[in-house]
């Protein structure tokens, strides 16, 4: 089968706007794993004993089974408990809370990290609790992270095309669509691997310079 | 609503194909990883770049987009799979990029000392791998590669999608022929986190193993 | 034809800009006790580095044996040495390091029995016969199935020893074995050292500050300051009588820090 450059200028506007909504998925995906993920690692440090090992427990199931499952349940199963969520999201939150398991154990690494003096400082300033975490802990435990957070939201970029399961128009199922009704796999195929290299190939540099701006001193 | 006992044979059915895809996908990532992960620290610069080329493509793309181009582009230049075959290769390439980078990094964060020792003892670049640096290194891959064991585990489900009968695709079965979807689902999610707690308890059991005597050295 | 087995001939190393070795001569006879002393930086574990091919040189040459170490004939001419005449010149040379560097994955008969198998093709039974008969010579043959991980620093630089002496080097280098070592570890290494130093004919240098030590043991001391030899002379006249002012001030020092020579 030959190569049709014809044949790729035609479908390149719907594997873009596809890409659009890839990455508009990636982009809210990102925010509530980042959200969800610093509230898992925060009820994992909490006194109530059934809290930390419940949150535990949790953290572990969604992360040691498939995102694509865990899609199929919010797809199907909240509808029948009267939750109806559109397919996109649907897809947000199975994106932001699978990751969120991962963004917890950085959040959680980087607050461990946090020297015990700064918590002593706070108390000797007489802060609150909420003040301590809102000015002191979190101020200079996330920036490290950022690297780290960063790294996981590339990893659940390249997991979009699992929404394509749930009915999400994104570039993977753009992708099949048009290879289906063309009965041409190569070029869509091909084509959806390519701008998934080209957004990871940027995002390599991307990476190391905020790996070098938030570089820990030390 | 009948035949829950015909719905749960489907269902072990489903688990023994996503068993042997993520055993024989392991068994493909594990040389895969260490071809390129040594690949990339050879003194041969093609040896490098191809290395490089491997680990990046694979890392790059994602496993979903790799998965479809095995099993329908693949054919188009004569090379037909199975849905198990492009599983497998796509899965196994896949995690062996990942896996590569953890061999690279365990290999470098042998220090320095230790290749000056196996010089001084005049052992050649293999006989120091093969004898004093990857035993080491080994001890610190273990913990990477089970999570990379359980990633490859997960993403065995997206083989459903070109109709490979393993859990997913079971569950789905069942969804359609029973109107039923919370009990499908949930239950495949029960027997994937049962895989993985399997994997975890087996690279602990592995580990505690394999650091036996070098107790108070890491430091 | 020759009654040297290192010579060392206008040597210069560099990182970078910085030259470390500067135009270094110096030529050691076979059998001959050679201590290296001098202030930190001086260039001392840089030429022991050099001679057990750890570091290249930018200039120079070394012979060993009167067969220069970097370079090999090859049609009457002289090309840089590829890695089987690296690997050929070893053999004559063992070293230890400062910090042991054992391996830590493998018991203390295995460290000193892995080299003489993979790389002369010694017998296991033959390997494991004469690394007990070493571990003995060290005092450590009770220790043969020990990790590096249970030892001390003192029993861990013996097994280095033991080691580095299971090749039956030529000569041997030896990098401030004692340096890392409590205090009172250090006597247990010095005295397996003496040891070799009286009853083996080996060709032995040592970079030391136990300068006590160096007076008893060298036949000869070499003083270094900034990458070159400033002194030279027997223990006896070095010491007691040095004639450069640098050599004069590097043993006050010492001797004001509280040592004996
Ligand atoms: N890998 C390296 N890169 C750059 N400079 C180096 C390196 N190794 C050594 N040097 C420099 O080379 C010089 C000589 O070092 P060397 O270790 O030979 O000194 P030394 O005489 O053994 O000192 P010491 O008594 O402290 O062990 C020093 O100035 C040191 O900073
Ligand atoms: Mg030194």
């Amino acid at each position: 089968m030959e190569w049709d450059w014809e044949f790729v200028r035609e479908i390149m506007p719907m594997l873009l706007d596809g890409l659009r909504i890839t990455l508009l998925a990636t982009l809210l995906g990102s925010i509530l794993a980042a959200a969800a993920g610093l509230g898992f690692a925060l009820l994992r440090r909490s006194k109530n004993r059934a809290v930390t090992r419940i949150t535990g427990f949790v953290v572990e199931f969604i992360r040691g089974t498939p995102l694509l499952v865990q899609l199929y349940f919010l797809f199907y199963v909240l509808p029948e408990l009267g939750l109806l969520l559109s397919p996109l999201t649907a897809g947000v939150v199975g994106l932001g809370l699978h990751y969120a398991t991962y963004t917890s154990e950085v959040f959680r690494a980087g607050i461990d990290n946090t020297p015990r003096g700064q918590w002593e400082a706070a108390k000797a300033c007489n802060l609150t609790p909420y003040q301590t975490w809102r000015h002191v802990i979190l101020p200079q435990a996330i920036p490290p992270m950022i690297p780290a957070l960063a790294n996981y939201f590339v990893a659940m970029f390249k997991e979009t095309p699992l929404l394509s399961a749930i009915t999400v128009i994104e570039l993977m199922s753009e992708a099949r669509g048009v290879a289906n009704s063309n009965y041409r796999y190569l070029e869509p195929m091909t084509m959806v691997g390519v701008l998934f290299l080209c957004i990871s190939l940027i995002a390599v540099p991307a990476l190391h310079l905020l790996e070098r701006r938030f570089r820990p001193p030390r | 609503m009948a035949d829950w006992a015909g719905y749960l044979g489907l269902m072990l059915d489903g688990a023994l194909v996503t068993a042997k895809l993520t055993v024989l996908g392991c068994a493909l990532a594990l040389p895969a990883a260490f071809l390129a992960g040594l690949g990339r620290l050879s003194r041969h610069s093609t040896v490098r770049a191809l290395s490089v080329a491997y680990i990046e493509f694979f890392r790059g793309t994602s496993i979903f987009v790799q998965l479809f181009w095995a099993y329908f582009v693949l054919p188009l230049i004569g090379v037909t799979l199975t849905p198990l075959q492009a599983g497998v290769l796509a899965l196994g390439l896949n995690v062996g990029a990942y896996g590569a980078e953890v061999v690279r990094a365990a290999v470098q964060s042998i220090g320095r000392e230790q290749h000056e020792a196996c010089i001084a003892l005049n052992l050649t670049r293999w006989q120091s791998l093969r004898h004093v640096l990857l035993p080491q290194a080994a001890v610190v891959m273990v913990p990477t590669f089970c999570n990379n064991a359980i990633e490859l585990l997960k993403a065995t489900s997206v083989v459903s999608l070109i109709s490979l009968s393993d859990l997913t695709f079971q569950a789905q079965v069942v969804r359609s022929q029973t109107g039923s979807t919370a009990l499908p689902f949930l239950t495949v999610l029960v027997i994937y986190f049962a895989y993985a707690s399997l994997i975890s308890a087996g690279m602990k059991a592995l580990e505690r193993r394999m650091t036996r005597g070098l107790d108070g050295l890491r430091t | 034809m020759t009654d040297t087995i290192i010579d060392i001939d206008r040597v210069t190393k560099r990182y970078g800009s910085h030259t470390v070795l500067q135009d270094l001569c110096f030529s050691v006879r076979p059998g001959e006790k050679l201590a290296l002393i001098g202030p930190s930086g001086s260039g001392k574990t840089t030429i022991l580095r050099t001679l057990m091919t750890l570091e290249t040189i930018e200039s120079g040459t070394i012979r060993i044996d009167g067969e220069p170490l970097f370079q090999m004939e090859r049609n009457g001419s002289l090309v840089p040495a590829d890695e089987a005449h690296l690997h050929r010149m070893r053999t004559k040379i063992g070293m230890v390091f400062q910090l042991f560097n054992l391996f830590p994955h493998k018991c203390v008969l295995d460290n000193v029995t892995l080299a003489p198998m993979l790389t002369k093709g010694v017998r296991k039974a033959d390997a494991e016969r004469r690394a007990m008969e070493l571990l003995d010579l060290v005092g450590l043959a009770d220790k043969a199935r020990a990790m590096p991980a249970q030892l001390s620093g003192g029993q861990k630089q013996r097994v280095a020893i033991a080691r580095a002496l299971a090749l039956q080097p030529r000569i041997m280098l030896f990098d401030e074995v004692t340096s890392a070592l409590d205090p009172e570890l250090v006597e247990e290494v010095l005295s397996v050292m003496r040891m070799l130093g009286s009853t083996t004919d080996m060709t032995m240098l040592l970079v030391t500050h136990e300068m006590s030590f160096a007076h008893d043991f060298a036949d000869r001391v070499l003083f270094f300051d900034r990458g070159r030899i400033v002194e030279e002379g027997p223990p006896d006249v070095l010491f007691t009588n040095p004639t450069h002012e640098r050599t004069q001030a590097f043993l006050k020092k010492i001797i004001a820090a509280g040592q004996r020579i």
